[in-house]
């Protein structure tokens, strides 16, 4: 047994073992079964079930493992749920579209696999070196994914963007990560938090909490560290658009909130109007240029940058009841989100990308069930009740009211009003123009599946989120000792 | 004698010539080299922290910096390659294909 690790490391680890293996017996079954799209897919989603069992043992833990490299707590386990979910729905709606493009199936999905190892990582570990390495085993994947459809120019420019960002960003965030090394002289974040708290401020502390903000600001692509959203998103395959701008989103998120309030908490003096002025500045940028879009996949894309600055207003009031609305809106965010792409993948066609504006055009003749689950999933964007949206952003808005921050609720209270119109738009195409292009989209089982199941959870979440609400703040308690977020306020 | 604070100033001017050359520099081969340079930056000044704090744990963390960043010049080359395949060119103001 390698030193420093225990018997029950390994049963607290065993979800990430399980997705280690699951993937490589997928590499191996891409070997002896090649071009066989839907067994490899029934191998992934048979993993990532495994995976989501293996959450279960360790639920109400609240460990440290591997000498306080990784925690297994409610907060892990809340992001690693929404991770596997996702994986899952974009494994679902996937296997259409890779027949379609006549892409290699075993290496997507063993690299689905891998990005989503590489979010569970993030979410556990209270530790730079595990952070980071996490980090990037989920960016690796994301790169190569994002250029997965070779032959499209389109998707190799999103991969060489996404790549040169991704990397320039990772150069700031570990720059950021070594001062704070040398400050502190640990990597651990809770060591680091007793450190820092009986530390004068200074103005290295301040320089490395900005580059770590900054890289990190990067991943979850908040204005205006933004421009590489659109263009990957836009030209990356359908399914891992959705798969990025919720997962590697919703972990991005996960190792802020630890790192910020685990880590740093005492330095929140420099961190706090950042991260304010960060959020406004996304909200504002996000919603008025996806009102200019065309494409849809680029309207999303601006979309959810504005969701994001939504996002960031909870870690601004960095109250429990801030963080717990956080949680609450990854969520939501996540089934509105993959929906929204899974009615895009719904209208791609081997000479249709099915992403323009017109191609959504009478919609509702052509598919009722694509347009009514559209509908929800816009519904839900813009934030009108009784969806899930509506509640999120009600929550989130009232963390920031709850601190006193009227400026920042009202501003946001205005770009979700401004976000509609774009929103009401599309569903003007779907609902009152004429039809354009003939064709009938084919609901497949798979797709419908995942359609069904994101339209359910948008409606659901919305009628009844206490059951929701009441994880969520359980999950945000164990973020640290909790003392954390007492300290602060 | 050479200090601490010598090598941080050194990592601190290898950062900025990197940032320098990701901001200006055309060619994504060049641009690529400018991101390696920001990761050795780093690695210098995980070093020089580490052996003024006599503590191993930076120079694990600069092992595993030269260790991703190896990962990552191999996807980005694949990539890189990919991409100039379909366009013949490795010049940043040629990926213009998608423009808000």
């Amino acid at each position: 047994m390698p030193p420093g690790l225990e018997l029950r490391d390994f049963a607290a680890l065993l979800p990430e073992i399980v997705l280690t293996v699951s993937a490589l017996l997928l590499l191996v079954a891409d070997v002896l079964l090649p071009r066989r799209g839907r067994v490899l897919a029934s191998i992934a989603l048979a993993g990532l079930a495994a995976t989501a069992v293996a959450l279960v043992p360790s639920a109400n833990a609240h460990l440290e493992v591997a000498n306080g490299l990784l925690a297994v707590d409610r907060f892990a386990l809340f992001f690693k749920a929404v991770f596997l979910a996702a994986a899952l729905l974009t494994v679902l709606m996937s296997i259409g579209y890779l027949e379609v493009e006549g892409a290699r199936a075993g290496e997507y999905y063993f690299l689905v696999l891998c990005a989503t190892l590489g979010m569970l990582v993030m979410a556990g570990s209270i530790d730079l070196i595990t952070s980071f390495v996490g980090l990037e085993t989920m960016a690796l994947s994301f790169y190569i994914l994002a250029g997965f459809i070779k032959p499209n120019p389109r998707a190799n420019e999103a991969a060489v963007k996404y790549f040169l960002l991704g990397a320039f960003s990772l150069a700031i965030l570990l720059y950021g990560m070594s001062l704070l090394y040398g400050l502190t002289g640990t990597t651990g974040l809770r060591v680091m938090a007793a450190t820092l708290a009986g530390q004068p401020a200074s103005p290295l502390a301040a320089l490395a909490v900005m580059l770590v903000a900054a890289g990190m600001a990067f991943k979850i692509a908040a204005v205006p560290f933004h421009m590489w959203a659109p263009d990957v998103y836009e030209g990356a395959p359908t399914p891992i658009t959705a798969f990025l701008s919720v997962g590697s989103k919703a972990a991005a998120l996960a190792m802020l909130l630890r790192i910020f309030l685990e880590g740093v908490p005492s330095l929140d003096a420099d961190w706090r109007p950042l991260f304010w002025l960060l959020a406004v500045l996304t909200m504002t940028v996000g919603n008025v240029a996806a009102l200019t879009q065309s494409n849809v996949k680029r309207m999303l894309a601006y979309s959810s940058i504005a969701h994001v600055g939504y996002v960031l207003i909870g870690l601004v009031a960095g109250s429990s009841r801030g963080v717990t609305a956080m949680l609450v809106y990854v969520v939501v965010y996540a089934f509105m989100q993959l929906g929204a792409f899974t009615v895009i993948v719904l209208l791609h066609r081997r000479d249709l990308a099915g992403d323009a504006l017109a191609d959504f055009s009478g919609l509702s003749r052509r598919s009722p069930f694509a347009a009514f689950a559209m509908l929800v999933f816009l519904m839900s964007l813009g934030g009108i009740p009784p969806t899930a949206g509506f509640m999120g952003k009600f929550w989130l808005f009232g963390a920031a009211v709850e601190q006193g921050d009227y400026v920042l609720a009202v501003i946001g209270v205005i770009n979700s009003a401004l976000s509609i119109g774009y929103y009401a738009r599309l569903i003007v195409y779907m609902y009152v123009k004429r039809e354009t292009t003939g064709s009938e989209p084919v609901v497949s089982p798979a797709l419908g599946l995942t359609l069904a199941v994101a339209v359910t959870a948008t409606l659901l979440f919305g009628l009844y989120p206490r059951q929701l609400f009441s994880y969520a703040e359980v999950s945000a308690r164990a973020l640290g000792t909790g003392a954390v977020l007492r300290a602060l306020r | 004698m050479i200090t601490e604070t010598h090598y941080l100033v050194l990592s601190a001017a290898l950062f900025a010539i990197g940032v320098v050359g990701v901001m200006v520099r055309r060619n994504i081969v060049v641009v690529f080299m400018s991101i390696e340079l920001m990761l050795n930056a780093v690695n210098i000044n995980l070093v020089a922290y580490s052996h003024h704090l006599q503590h191993t744990v930076g120079q694990v963390f600069a092992v595993f910096v030269i260790a991703v960043a190896a990962a990552e010049a191999a996807v980005g080359l694949a990539i890189l390659l990919a991409f100039y395949r379909n366009r013949e060119t490795v010049n940043i103001d040629d990926m213009n294909l998608m423009k808000w």
